[in-house]
């Protein structure tokens, strides 16, 4: 047994797990302590100090987050010292702060405004400091822009960075009344290590750190009679969106989005997971290739392990920091570039519409779809391929500006063609989906039975640990595939940065094996993506993942090479997985980034 | 009412005794034994906190880990002090001396000396003392290395938990505590860290025992301290002093007959006007310092000093907790514009509360001492502070 402390707080007992905090044990009782700096996926930090409590017996006030509960203390959470000690907290970082909420994206959706708000705070105490400042914005970037002006130095975003994502684009700078949260030599953030991925984006308490919203443009598009707007949406937008609209996370809400995105105007409403499948397609077959061309060929040119591509942080996390791996990445455009490249191509066709006329949005639950959107190599349609992506926080507010009452629209299903999805794309929407999609087609492909694994689900790819392995074992093969008889085919799944570094680290020193490898940028996968709602906790992200598989256990069609759709533009427009139109519109290649 | 009279004291430069002999006589003491003499002689640290020596040897030494460390702090930042520079000019090897012998006692065999950026040009010096100390160490069997590391001109780097996290190449920004570094300092490991006089009285008192160095001063403030001492005074420098006399004896030492005031600690110390002279004890139960001592004549505007004071503090404050980088901002611009008439005079007010909520909340001592000076000034001075 774990060993216990007991304390009181505000008159109650209490005991808790010894290594916990105060504020944890307050938690327990249900006492709403306030905070800024702390943020559950991140160490302590204990620097805003607006979770000061009273400990009887210590001189000065303790903040709560920090504070490690102890045999026998005694807590105070509400008492005239604290309630003062916390407004003047909150004063102070008003006086420093532009607070022209009207103007700001974050506004009723911000932690300094609702405290602000709690504390009644009407005529400011102290004195405006804001005119002495130079402050700056930074939004240069085409996924998320800076303003310094907005900012409380929580740090969240500096811990979020190096922590959870080992990327370390953002630091503190200066000291004193300069000090302030800045990227290498103060840099623009296009022009540093930063992936795009958001996770600063969804634990920034306040509004300084926002993804690049272009809602106006996508209204524009929609409003303008010569645009054929079409929409697609991402795996994890279905089961998070709902957050943002008043509903319970792991809410399913993909009939009431289709419904909805159909109500805002859009000419087709469109799924990316067909792409999602199609990348199965093409991903899988290109695993097996490798394979071929690695195991039986012997060619020293292909690279194994290979990686998964699907996740834009993750592309350019490896473009900057193992730029020496990118022919171990699959050539395969994430499903966002696939479908955009297909949508003023393949389906312009079928649909007989001018390509120069179409608008393709995405709805994405991340920011750095939106720097792969602008990437100058996906223009395979001869037009940028995908104009603009915007995140499911972006397509809430659109909704809410439209007048839909979300919770009463009823579903709705997507249009045809590209509309059409299987459980295996569903799934990309987790951490190890892409893995088990893969696995799903690719044993069968080889062996021409079911993956083993009762109801197809393959669970040792599952979970939140932060990296996984698993293998499988390949037999009984048909014969076209004889060379992979007995293989025992290794793979691992990596979600977050920090742990993409640390097996890009041990298959740099030799001690890990693979063949196949999926990374996804962000904790969790996309259902943890920086473009979902906020806030992020393990908690939140669990519901989504756990919604994900109810989803894909929901599903008629579970395995991506089943989907007809998929099946349909292999016949019809593709040829074959590979094949020379796929290399054209489906493929990319990758860019070696400086390191700082 | 101060029952001790100014006296002279010559322990920490005195030369009356071999470094050499004092060492190898100190580490053939059992452990308990010294710990015994460090605890009963009632020494106090003497970088600011005034925490008990011998305690925080005692619960290092109490820790079960492999790694240890002794770190002296030698970042001497605080405004008016420049005794430790002293001390390392004169008496390096008393200060390595103190080392060894704490890292006997916890167990730990290494020791950094964290020295402030802009003693830069001691360190040759001291690399050649250090030399002599290891040979002299390795000659009585004990296992133990110092090594020196450059401060970078931060005042906050002094204060102990910046200070491991920048010895660790990080950014010197005060940890949270607990834990204390008695049981995660440097690299998380426990850790003494004391400054650098402290180390050369623990040292002393080896040689001395508890009860010579208990003679000296009070039942709170046992011994002497270096004192640097400035301002409007004929004889600035520095001077070894018994704790416990009243400020009246000490300027009528020091003083240049014109004193109005006297900022006991520094800029985070606190400051006392000509009235309460006569009643004010030097020392923990009284008005505690690290050294600094600087005396203000008539001359003297009491706003100039506080403003100078607030603004060192809003430039060297680390910046990452609200209560000290925003408060300092206020306050600076707070008694500006009450002196330019521009707050009304209750604006004092608030700023006070301010400063009393920057003592109880902020994360680490800079913060929460910036209120000794502001109150002090503000409420003996407050009609310099308006016109
Ligand atoms: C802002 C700040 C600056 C400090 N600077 C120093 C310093 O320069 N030298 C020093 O010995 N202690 C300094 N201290 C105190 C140290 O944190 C620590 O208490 C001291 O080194 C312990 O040694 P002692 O017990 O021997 O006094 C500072 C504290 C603070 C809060
Ligand atoms: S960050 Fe928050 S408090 Fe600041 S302007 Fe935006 S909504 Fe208002
Ligand atoms: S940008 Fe946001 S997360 Fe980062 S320190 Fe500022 S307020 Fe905190
Ligand atoms: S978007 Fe990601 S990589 Fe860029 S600064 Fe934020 S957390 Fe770091
Ligand atoms: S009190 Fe000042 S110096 Fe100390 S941690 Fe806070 S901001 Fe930094
Ligand atoms: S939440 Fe505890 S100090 Fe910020």
């Amino acid at each position: 047994m774990a060993n216990t402390v007991n304390l009181k707080i505000d008159g109650i007992d209490v005991s808790v797990e010894a290594g916990k905090t105060v504020l944890d044990a307050a938690k327990e009782l249900n006492i709403h302590i306030p905070t800024l700096c702390h943020h559950e996926d991140l160490c302590v930090a204990g620097n805003c100090r607006v979770c000061v409590v009273e400990q009887e017996g210590v001189k000065n006030l303790v903040a709560s987050c920090a504070m490690p509960a102890q045999e026998g203390m005694v807590i105070h959470t509400n008492t005239h010292k604290v309630r003062n000690a916390r407004k003047h907290v909150v004063e102070l970082l008003l006086s420093e702060h532009n607070a022209d909420c009207t103007k700001c994206y974050k506004n009723t959706k911000c932690e300094l405004q609702d405290l602000a708000s709690e504390m009644v705070i009407s005529e400011p105490m102290f004195m405006d400091l804001v005119p002495e400042k130079n402050y700056t914005i930074d939004n240069f970037s085409p996924s998320i822009i800076k303003d310094d002006s907005k900012c409380i130095r929580c740090q969240r975003c500096v811990r979020t960075c190096h922590e959870l994502q080992h990327v370390s684009a953002l630091g503190v700078a200066y000291k004193g009344n300069e000090m302030k949260i800045s990227t290498f030599f103060e840099n623009p953030m296009y022009d540093v290590v930063c992936t795009n991925c958001g996770q600063c984006v969804i634990r920034c308490p306040t509004g300084a750190l926002i993804e690049k919203t272009y809602l106006d443009e996508v209204w524009d598009a929609i409003y303008d009679p010569n645009k054929h707007v079409i929409v697609q949406t991402a795996p994890a937008t279905r089961i998070a969106l709902g957050e943002d609209l008043g509903m319970e996370a792991g809410s399913i809400v993909t009939g009431k989005m289709a419904a909805s995105l159909r109500r805002l105007g859009f000419d087709s409403v469109l799924d990316t997971d067909f792409s999602a499948d199609l990348t199965i397609m093409e991903e899988g077959t290109e695993l097996l290739t490798r394979l071929k061309r690695a195991l039986v060929d012997k060619d020293p040119t292909v690279k194994v392990p290979m990686f998964t591509s699907c996740s834009p942080g993750w592309i350019k996390f490896i473009e900057h920091m193992y730029p020496e791996y990118l022919d171990n990445l699959s050539t395969c455009k994430s499903p966002q570039q696939m479908f955009g490249a297909l949508a003023k191509t393949y389906y312009a066709e079928k649909r007989g519409i001018d390509p120069s006329t179409i608008v393709s949005v995405s709805i994405m639950p991340c920011t750095a779809k939106k720097f792969e959107a602008a990437r100058p190599e996906m223009r395979d349609s001869g037009f940028q391929d995908v104009d603009y992506g915007i995140t499911t926080r972006e397509l809430a507010v659109m909704i809410k500006q439209a007048g839909i009452d979300f919770g009463s629209i009823p579903d709705e299903k997507f249009d045809s063609i590209m509309g059409k999805s299987t459980g295996a794309a569903v799934i990309f929407g987790a951490t190890g989906g892409v893995m088990e999609a893969a696995l799903r087609t690719a044993y069968e492909i080889v062996t021409g039975r079911e993956v083993p694994f009762e109801n197809l689900n393959i669970t040792a790819v599952r979970g939140m640990e932060g990296v996984r392995e698993a293998s499988v074992k390949i037999e009984n093969v048909l014969p076209a595939w004889s060379f992979l008889e007995g293989v025992e085919l290794k793979t691992a799944v990596a979600h977050g940065l920090t742990n993409a570094h640390q097996i890009m680290d041990a298959i740099k020193k030799g001690e890990a094996n693979y063949h196949f490898v999926e990374v996804m940028g962000c904790p969790g996968g996309c259902v943890g993506g920086g473009g979902q709602p906020i806030p992020t906790t393990p908690e939140i992200r669990q519901k989504r993942t756990d919604a994900i598989y109810r989803e894909d256990e929901g599903m008629e069609i579970r395995k991506s090479h089943e989907n007809p759709e998929v099946q349909q533009i292999y016949k019809e427009f593709l040829g074959e997985p590979l094949g020379h139109k796929s290399h054209e519109l489906l493929h990319t290649h990758y860019t070696k980034r400086k390191r700082v | 009412m101060p029952d001790k009279k100014l006296k002279r004291v010559d322990l920490i430069f005195s030369d009356d005794c071999n470094c050499k002999d004092v060492l190898a006589a100190g580490l053939k003491k059992s452990n308990e034994e010294i710990l015994k003499e460090i605890l009963d002689s009632g020494l106090r640290g003497r970088g600011g906190a005034g925490f008990p020596t011998g305690l925080k040897w005692k619960f290092t030494s109490q820790e079960a880990s492999e790694e240890k460390y002794v770190v002296c702090n030698a970042d001497e930042g605080e405004p008016g002090t420049f005794k430790d520079r002293e001390i390392l000019t004169r008496v390096p090897m008393k200060v390595f001396g103190g080392m060894a012998i704490c890292g006997k006692v916890i167990g730990a065999k290494h020791g950094y000396v964290y020295l402030r950026g802009e003693y830069q040009f001691l360190r040759a010096d001291l690399e050649k003392v250090l030399e002599e100390f290891h040979a002299n160490i390795k000659a009585e069997g004990f296992d133990f290395q110092i090594h020196i590391l450059m401060g970078s001109g931060a005042y906050i780097c002094g204060e102990e938990s910046a200070l491991f996290e920048s010895m660790e190449g990080k950014r010197g920004e005060p940890r949270n505590k607990p834990p204390y570094p008695t049981i995660a300092g440097f690299r998380s490991k426990p850790t003494v860290i004391n400054n650098v006089e402290t180390l050369v009285y623990a040292f002393m008192i080896t040689r001395i025992g508890a009860d010579k160095f208990q003679e000296l001063g009070t039942a709170d403030s046992r011994g002497s301290k270096v004192f640097s001492i400035s301002g409007d005074t004929p004889i600035a420098g520095i001077y070894e002093l018994e704790l416990g006399m009243s400020l009246e004896d000490f300027v009528e030492e020091f003083g240049d007959g014109d004193t109005k005031a006297v900022q006991v600690g520094g800029a985070s110390g606190f400051c006392v006007p000509r009235k309460k002279f006569k009643d004010t004890i030097i020392g923990f139960e009284g008005v505690p310092t690290g050294g600094s001592m600087m005396l203000f004549n008539s001359s003297r505007s009491m706003y100039n000093v506080l403003k100078n004071y607030v603004q060192f503090f809003e430039e060297e404050s680390c910046g990452q907790c609200t209560p000290c980088r925003v408060g300092c901002q206020q306050l600076i611009k707070g008694i500006e514009a009450v002196k330019k008439g521009e707050k009304s005079i209750t604006y004092l007010n608030t700023l006070q509360k301010l400063a009393d909520t920057m003592k109880v909340t902020s994360k680490c001592g800079l913060g929460q001492s910036v209120a000794n000076s502001f109150s002090s000034i503000v409420d003996n001075f407050k009609e310099e502070m308006i016109y």
